[in-house]
C-alpha cells in the first residue's frame, strides 16, 4: 500500500503562488470577499507561510508553501469528537463534511493551522459558480474542511489504470499543486516506494519538516535553500 | 406516625415560603428585563445561525473566542453549589442549614448555560447529536460531554433530595391541590423511616458528588492542556481550573446569597456570620489562585521555550496586558485585602470581593483562551481577536437568563430549606454539643 507524500523543494519555488490558485479551483474552494479575508478568513488548503529572519536592513524572508502535512500521528484527528476526521490506510488525513459539527477543536489541536473552517455559506460569484469541479463536494457553512491531496484525483487514476489493466504508475496520481507547479518545486508520490523521486528527495539532507520535534511525522517535506540558489544564506 | 399528618411549617419560618405565596410587582419588573435580554440573545442567536459563525470576531487562528471562555466560566461556577454544599454537609458544618439550597440551585441551573454556550460555538448546531451517534472515546471534548452529562444527572438529584420535604410542605399548605407538588413531593409523609433513607440517600449523594465536580473541570481544562498549543499544554491546568471554579463558585454564592437576602427579607437566615465563612473560605481559595498562577507562569517563564515566551509576553505586556492584569487585580489584589480584614469581610465586603472576582475568574478564561489562539507556533499572519455585538448579546442573554430561572426557582421553591433549618432548630444543638464532647480526653467517641 502507498503512503502519498509531498517534497517542496524551496530553492525551486518561485513564490508564484501557482499551487494556491491551482488548489482553489480544483477543489471548489469558495472566494472570500476582501473585507473577510482581511479579518483573516481566507479559505485556502495549501498556502505561503511567510518566514521573516533577522532584523531590518538584514532582512531575510522565504515563503513556504505549506499544504495540510498529512501528519502519521495527526493531533486533529485524535480530539474530533465525533470521529468526523481520520486517516486512511494510504496515509491521508481526511474530513467528513456531513458528520463535522463544527466545534472547530482540530483547527485548535493542529499546530500548523492548517485547517479551514467555513464561517459562511461558500458562495461563487459570476461564472465562478459555472467553473466547479464536479468531482469535489461544495461543502455546506458551518463545517471544517483541509487538502485531501486531491484524493478524487487518485480514485480516477486508480480507475484509469485498472481500465488499462496495469498497477499505477509513479506519475498517474498527482494533486493539483504538484502538477500545475511551473518550476517544478512540487515533488509528489509513494515514500514507501524508495526509488521514488519523492520518497529520494525526503532522504535528501537538505529535507526537513516542519516543527519536526512535536512528534507529529509529517508527509510534507520541505527542501531548505542551499546558499548557492540565492537563498537566504546570500543575503545575510 | 400517622399517614394522615399534615405536614406545616413552624410559625418561625413562615417567611421562607412568602415568596411562593405572593410576588412582590417588582419582581414582574425585574423578570420583563431580564426576559427582554433573552430576547435578545435569541435574537442574535437566530442571526447566526441563519448567517453562519461568520457574524462572531473569530477568524483564523482565533477559532475560540467568547463562547468558549462563556464554556469554561459557567461550568466552573456550577461548582458552587453541589460541590461547596456536598463538602459543608459531610463536615457537618452547621453553618450550611441555610445555604446549602441557595448554591444547589446555582449549580444546576447554571449548567445549561455553559452546555449552552457549546451549541452557541458550534459551526452545526443541528448535528450536536453526532457525539452520541459516532462518539471517538480519544476526544477530551467527549470527556466533556460525558463527564458534565453525569454532573449534571447527580447534582439534580442531589438538589432534588433535600428539597422532597419542602415539597411535601408546600403540599400540604393547599391541601394537596397542586397536582405539581404532589407529584413532586413523592409521597413523603415525614415518617422516621423515610427521613432515615432521606438522610441516607443525601449523604451517598453527597460522597458521589465531589469526585464527579472534581472530574468535570479537570476534563474541562484538558480540552486545553491536552493538545500541544503552547500556553495549554500544561499537567497543571486540571488543579488551576477546579481551584478556579470553587473560587468562581463561591462568589456566585456569595451573590446571590445577598440578593436573595435582601429581596425576600431573610436577615435571619442569611446572617453576617454565613457572608463571614464563605468569606474566610473565598480568600483561602484567592491565595490558592494566586499560587497555581504563580506557579503556571513562572514555570513558562524559566522554561523559556519561544513559542510559550510569545504567548507569556503577550500576557504580561503585550497586547493581552490590560486583560492579563485587569484579572490579576480583581482576582488577587482587590478581594484578598477585603476579605483578609475582619472589618471588611462584611456582607458588603464580601459581595464587593465577590463582583471583583466574577470578573476576575471570567477574564481568567479569557486570557488562557485567546492568547494562545492568536499566537500559533508557525507566524501565520496572527489574528486580532474582538467579539461582535452577536457574542455580547448571546452573553449577557445567558447571564440574564440564569438569572431570570434563578428567581423563577425562588417563586416555586423555598430558596432556604425548611426542613433543614428546622432540623438545625430542634436536633443539632444537642448533637453538636454531644460531639464536641466527644473530642475531649476521657469521653468515648460517639459514632
Amino acid at each position: 500500500m502507498a503512503r502519498w507524500g509531498m517534497a517542496i523543494d524551496l530553492a525551486k519555488c518561485s513564490a508564484c503562488q501557482a499551487c494556491v490558485v491551482a488548489c482553489q479551483s480544483e477543489n471548489n474552494i469558495p472566494c472570500v470577499p476582501p473585507e473577510e479575508a482581511r479579518s483573516g478568513r481566507i479559505l485556502s488548503w495549501i498556502s505561503l507561510l511567510p518566514e521573516l529572519e533577522g532584523e531590518y536592513p538584514r532582512l531575510s524572508m522565504r515563503l513556504v508553501p505549506l499544504p495540510c502535512l498529512h501528519c502519521d500521528n495527526p493531533p486533529c484527528i485524535l480530539v474530533c469528537p465525533v470521529k468526523a476526521t481520520g486517516i486512511n490506510a494510504e496515509g491521508t488525513v481526511h474530513q467528513i463534511y456531513p458528520r463535522c459539527i463544527g466545534c472547530r477543536y482540530c483547527t485548535t489541536g493542529c499546530p500548523y493551522t492548517r485547517r479551514m473552517f467555513n464561517w459562511y455559506k461558500p458562495e461563487f460569484p459570476g461564472d465562478l459558480a459555472l467553473a466547479l469541479n464536479p468531482d469535489v463536494s461544495v461543502r455546506p457553512k458551518g463545517v471544517v474542511e483541509k487538502c485531501t491531496l486531491c484524493h478524487h484525483r487518485l480514485m480516477q487514476a486508480r480507475e484509469e489504470a485498472k481500465a488499462a489493466k496495469r498497477p499505477l504508475a509513479e506519475g498517474d496520481y498527482l494533486p493539483a499543486c504538484a502538477e500545475v507547479c511551473p518550476s517544478g518545486a512540487i515533488t509528489f508520490g509513494d515514500l514507501d516506494d524508495p526509488a521514488s523521486a519523492v520518497a529520494q528527495l525526503a532522504r535528501n539532507p537538505r529535507a526537513f519538516r516542519l516543527l519536526e520535534d512535536l512528534g507529529t511525522k509529517p508527509k510534507v517535506f520541505h527542501l531548505a535553500e542551499g546558499e548557492w540558489s540565492g537563498g537566504r544564506g546570500n543575503q545575510t | 406516625m400517622d399517614v394522615e399528618t399534615k405536614l406545616e411549617i413552624s410559625r418561625d419560618d413562615a417567611v421562607l415560603i412568602q415568596p411562593i405565596v405572593a410576588a412582590r410587582g417588582s419582581f414582574y419588573y425585574l423578570a420583563a428585563a431580564l426576559l427582554a435580554f433573552s430576547a435578545l440573545a435569541f435574537f442574535a442567536w437566530v442571526e447566526q445561525l441563519r448567517r453562519g459563525l461568520g457574524v462572531t470576531g473569530l477568524n483564523v487562528p482565533v477559532y475560540w473566542g467568547v463562547y468558549i471562555t462563556n464554556f469554561v466560566f459557567f461550568i466552573g461556577i456550577s461548582h458552587a453549589g453541589t460541590l461547596i454544599s456536598a463538602i459543608l454537609r459531610l463536615c457537618h458544618a452547621e453553618w450550611r442549614r441555610s445555604i446549602t439550597r441557595a448554591a444547589e440551585v446555582i449549580t444546576v441551573l447554571v449548567l445549561f448555560f455553559g452546555v449552552g454556550s457549546i451549541i452557541m460555538d458550534l459551526g452545526r448546531p443541528d448535528r450536536a447529536l453526532n457525539v452520541l451517534r459516532h462518539p471517538n472515546f480519544r476526544s477530551p471534548l467527549l470527556w466533556d460531554v460525558c463527564s458534565i452529562s453525569v454532573y449534571l444527572m447527580a447534582s439534580t438529584i442531589y438538589l432534588y433530595l433535600p428539597l422532597i420535604p419542602d415539597i411535601a410542605i408546600l403540599r400540604d399548605r393547599t391541601g394537596g391541590a397542586s397536582w405539581f407538588y404532589r407529584f413532586l413531593a413523592a409521597g413523603w409523609r415525614g415518617t422516621e423511616k423515610q427521613k432515615r433513607r432521606l438522610d441516607r440517600a443525601i449523604a451517598v449523594m453527597a460522597v458521589l458528588v465531589i469526585p464527579i465536580a472534581v472530574s468535570v473541570h479537570t476534563v474541562v481544562s484538558w480540552v486545553f492542556a491536552m493538545t500541544v498549543q503552547p500556553g495549554w499544554h500544561s499537567a497543571i491546568f486540571g488543579p488551576y481550573f477546579v481551584v478556579g471554579a470553587i473560587f468562581s463558585g463561591i462568589a456566585a454564592l456569595i451573590i446571590a446569597m445577598a440578593l436573595i437576602r435582601r429581596i425576600y427579607f431573610l436577615h435571619d437566615y442569611l446572617k453576617p456570620v454565613h457572608f463571614n465563612h464563605l468569606g474566610l473560605l473565598l480568600m483561602v481559595m484567592s491565595l490558592l489562585w494566586f499560587y497555581f498562577t504563580f506557579a503556571e507562569y513562572l514555570t513558562t517563564f524559566y522554561g523559556g521555550d519561544p513559542s510559550h515566551l510569545t504567548v507569556f509576553y503577550s500576557k504580561l505586556t503585550g497586547r493581552y496586558a490590560l486583560a492579563f492584569w485587569t484579572m490579576f487585580a480583581t482576582c488577587f489584589v482587590i478581594p484578598f485585602p477585603i476579605l483578609a480584614w475582619r472589618r471588611t469581610r462584611t456582607v458588603a465586603g464580601t459581595v464587593v470581593a465577590s463582583i471583583s472576582v466574577i470578573i476576575g475568574m471570567w477574564l481568567e478564561r479569557l486570557t488562557i483562551v485567546v492568547p494562545t489562539m492568536s499566537q500559533p507556533r508557525l507566524p501565520w499572519a496572527t489574528g486580532l481577536y474582538s467579539p461582535t455585538w452577536i457574542e455580547i448579546a448571546i452573553t449577557l442573554g445567558f447571564g440574564a437568563t440564569f438569572i431570570l430561572l434563578y428567581m423563577l426557582f425562588t417563586r416555586f421553591f423555598p430558596i432556604i430549606s425548611i426542613w433543614e433549618v428546622q432540623e438545625g432548630r430542634e436536633h443539632s444543638l444537642p448533637e453538636v454539643i454531644e460531639r464536641v464532647r466527644s473530642y475531649m480526653p476521657g469521653t468515648e467517641p460517639v459514632q
